[in-house]
C-alpha cells in the first residue's frame, strides 16, 4: 500500500472510530463506516489538511469510498 | 384534591443524575456534601495564573465507581469531539437520571409522551473559542462542520432524545443562574398541560476556560482573596465573602405525571410541590435592594402550591452565590416569612461545590429532594462570621437532622430573572 493509502486509513480510523480491518478500499464512508454527511465533511477537511491539498465541494461530493479518496489524493499529488 | 397541578395532573420526580465539583454521581454527590468535603480547588482546565480569580469547583476525573468522571462510559469516543464539555456533563447526568428512573418508551405512543428540556446558561463557550482561532487564523474553511452543534445550548436535549427515542417536547430553557429551576418548573408544567406524561429536565454548564473565568471576572463577579485556600473561597452570608465560585457540572430530573408513574411502580422521589418566577426590570447583573424579585418569584411558587403556606416550609437551599447580594436575597426570605422564619432552616450548597450557573438550580433541586427523603439539611460551609445576624438557622459548616416535608429552592440570574420551586415529599 502507498504512503498515501496508509495516512488515509488511519485518518478514517481516527475519525470515524472504527476498526482497521473494516476500512477496505472499497469500504464507504456513509453505508459501511457509520459515518453521516457531516462526519464526510470533517474527514474530507481533515484529507486536505493532511495532504496540503484543497477539495473542492463538487469533487469531495464524489468521494463516497476509501479508494475514492485515495485515488483523488494521488491524482492531485501527482498533478 | 391535595394536588398542586392544573387538570389535576400532578408531577413526581421518579429519577435523579447528577455531575457536580463533588463527584458524578447523585448519590456520591451527596453523601460528600453532608460529610462537609469542599469541591473548590486551583483551576487544572488551563493555566489561570494571568487571571485575578484561579479557584473553581471543577468536576474530577477518574474511575466512575470512585465518582470521577470516565467520558466514554457516558458518550461514545468517535462523537465525543462533536459536543463541548457542557454537552458531555448534561449527557452525563441525564443517562443517571433515565436510568435511575427505569423509563423504558416500549412503543410509539409512549415515546412521543416523554420529552426532553435540559437547558445551560452559557453553552459551548470553550468551542466558540477554539472556533474563533480557527477562523482568525485564515483557516475559515477548516472550521468543523461540528462547531455549531457542539456549541448549541438545545443540543443536550437532542443528543438526549436521539440516545433514547424520546420524540416529545425538545426544548432548552437559557437564563443564566436561573436555568436549571426554569427548566424543571417548565418541563412540570408541560406535563401539567398534557404535553408529556414524562420529561427530563434539568441544567449544565461547564464554563471553567479561559475566556468564561475571564469574563466573570471582568464583572468583578468572582472571588480573588482566596486563591491560596480554595476550600475557603466560597463563603455565603460571611462577611469575608469576595465573589462566587465558578463551578461546573449537571443536575437533571426525570419529571413524571403521578398515576403514570404509578402504573409501573416507579420509585418516587417526591412531588413539585409548587414554581414561581419573576423578573427585576432593575439591572443587568445586581439585584435590587430588598431583593423585591426574590420575594416575588417565592411569593408565586407558593401561590401555585395547592394552599402551603410558609409555614409548611422546612427548609430553604438559597441561591447564596457568595456575593454581596447574598443578604438581599436573606432580606427577602426573612421579609416573605415574617414569623415563620424563626423555625427554618437555609443553607447554601454552593459553598461546597461553587456556583454551577445554567446547572445551579437543578443540583440544587436535587439536593432538596434528598434533604427531604433523608431528613437532612446539608451544611453551608466557611461561614464563620455573618456579615448580618438573621433568626433563621443557616446550618454552618455541620449537616443537620431535621425532618423536611416541604423544601425550597431559589435561583436567579443575570439579566434580573428569579425562580423559585417547591418541592414536597409526595403524600398519596
Amino acid at each position: 500500500m502507498s504512503d498515501i493509502a496508509d495516512k488515509v486509513k488511519k485518518i478514517v480510523v481516527e475519525h470515524l472510530g472504527v476498526d482497521e480491518s473494516k476500512v477496505t478500499p472499497d469500504a464507504s464512508f456513509i453505508d459501511d463506516l457509520g459515518a453521516d454527511s457531516l462526519d464526510t465533511v470533517e474527514l474530507v477537511m481533515a484529507f486536505e489538511e493532511a495532504f496540503s491539498v484543497e477539495i473542492p465541494e463538487d469533487a469531495a461530493e464524489k468521494i463516497a469510498t476509501v479508494k475514492d479518496a485515495i485515488d483523488y489524493i494521488e491524482k492531485q499529488k501527482a498533478a | 384534591m391535595s394536588g398542586t397541578a392544573t387538570n389535576g395532573r400532578r408531577v413526581v420526580v421518579t429519577g435523579i443524575g447528577v455531575v457536580s465539583p463533588l463527584a458524578v454521581g447523585a448519590e456520591l454527590t451527596w453523601k460528600r456534601l453532608i460529610e462537609g468535603q469542599s469541591g473548590v480547588g486551583r483551576i487544572t482546565h488551563f493555566d489561570p495564573s494571568e487571571l485575578p480569580a484561579q479557584v473553581a469547583g471543577q468536576v474530577p476525573d477518574g474511575p466512575t465507581a470512585e465518582g470521577g468522571l470516565t467520558l466514554s462510559d457516558w458518550v461514545p469516543v468517535k462523537d465525543q469531539k462533536k459536543m463541548d464539555r457542557f454537552i458531555h456533563l448534561g449527557l452525563a447526568a441525564a443517562i443517571q437520571a433515565v436510568e435511575d428512573s427505569g423509563w423504558k418508551p416500549e412503543d410509539e405512543d409512549d415515546r412521543c409522551a416523554t420529552g426532553v428540556m435540559i437547558g445551560s446558561g452559557i453553552g459551548g463557550l470553550q468551542t466558540i473559542y477554539d472556533g474563533s482561532l480557527t477562523v482568525s487564523s485564515g483557516k475559515a474553511r477548516r472550521l468543523s462542520p461540528f462547531f455549531i452543534p457542539s456549541a448549541l445550548i438545545n443540543l443536550i436535549s437532542g443528543h438526549l432524545s436521539i440516545r433514547y427515542g424520546f420524540k416529545g417536547p425538545n426544548h432548552a430553557v437559557v437564563t443564566a443562574c436561573a436555568t436549571g429551576v426554569h427548566a424543571i418548573g417548565d418541563a412540570s408544567r408541560l406535563i401539567q398541560y398534557g404535553d408529556a406524561d414524562v420529561m427530563v429536565a434539568g441544567g449544565a454548564e461547564a464554563a471553567i476556560c479561559s475566556l468564561g473565568i475571564a469574563g466573570f471576572c471582568s464583572a468583578r463577579a468572582l472571588s480573588t482573596a482566596s486563591n491560596d485556600d480554595p476550600t475557603k473561597a466560597s463563603r455565603p452570608w460571611d462577611k469575608d465573602r469576595d465573589g462566587f465560585i465558578m463551578g461546573e457540572g449537571a443536575g437533571v430530573v426525570v419529571l413524571e405525571e403521578l398515576e403514570h408513574a404509578k402504573r409501573r411502580g416507579a420509585k418516587i422521589y417526591g412531588e413539585i410541590g409548587g414554581y414561581g418566577m419573576s423578573g427585576d426590570a432593575y439591572h443587568i447583573t445586581a439585584p435590587a435592594e430588598g431583593h423585591d424579585g426574590a420575594f416575588r418569584a417565592m411569593k408565586a411558587a407558593l401561590r401555585n402550591s395547592g394552599g402551603l403556606t410558609t409555614a409548611d416550609i422546612d427548609y430553604v437551599n438559597a441561591h447564596g452565590t457568595s456575593t454581596m447580594a447574598d443578604d438581599l436575597e436573606l432580606d427577602a426570605v426573612e421579609r416573605f416569612f415574617g414569623d415563620d422564619a424563626k423555625r427554618l432552616a437555609m443553607s447554601s450548597t454552593k459553598s461546597a461545590i461553587g456556583h454551577l450557573l445554567g446547572a445551579a438550580g437543578a443540583v440544587e433541586a436535587i439536593f432538596c429532594l434528598q434533604a427531604i427523603r433523608d431528613g437532612i439539611v446539608p451544611p453551608t460551609l466557611n461561614l464563620d462570621n455573618p456579615a448580618r445576624e438573621s433568626v433563621i438557622d443557616r446550618v454552618a459548616h455541620v449537616a443537620q437532622k431535621r425532618k423536611i416535608d416541604v423544601a425550597l429552592s431559589n435561583s436567579f440570574g443575570f439579566g434580573g430573572t428569579n425562580a423559585s420551586i417547591i418541592l414536597k415529599r409526595f403524600k398519596d
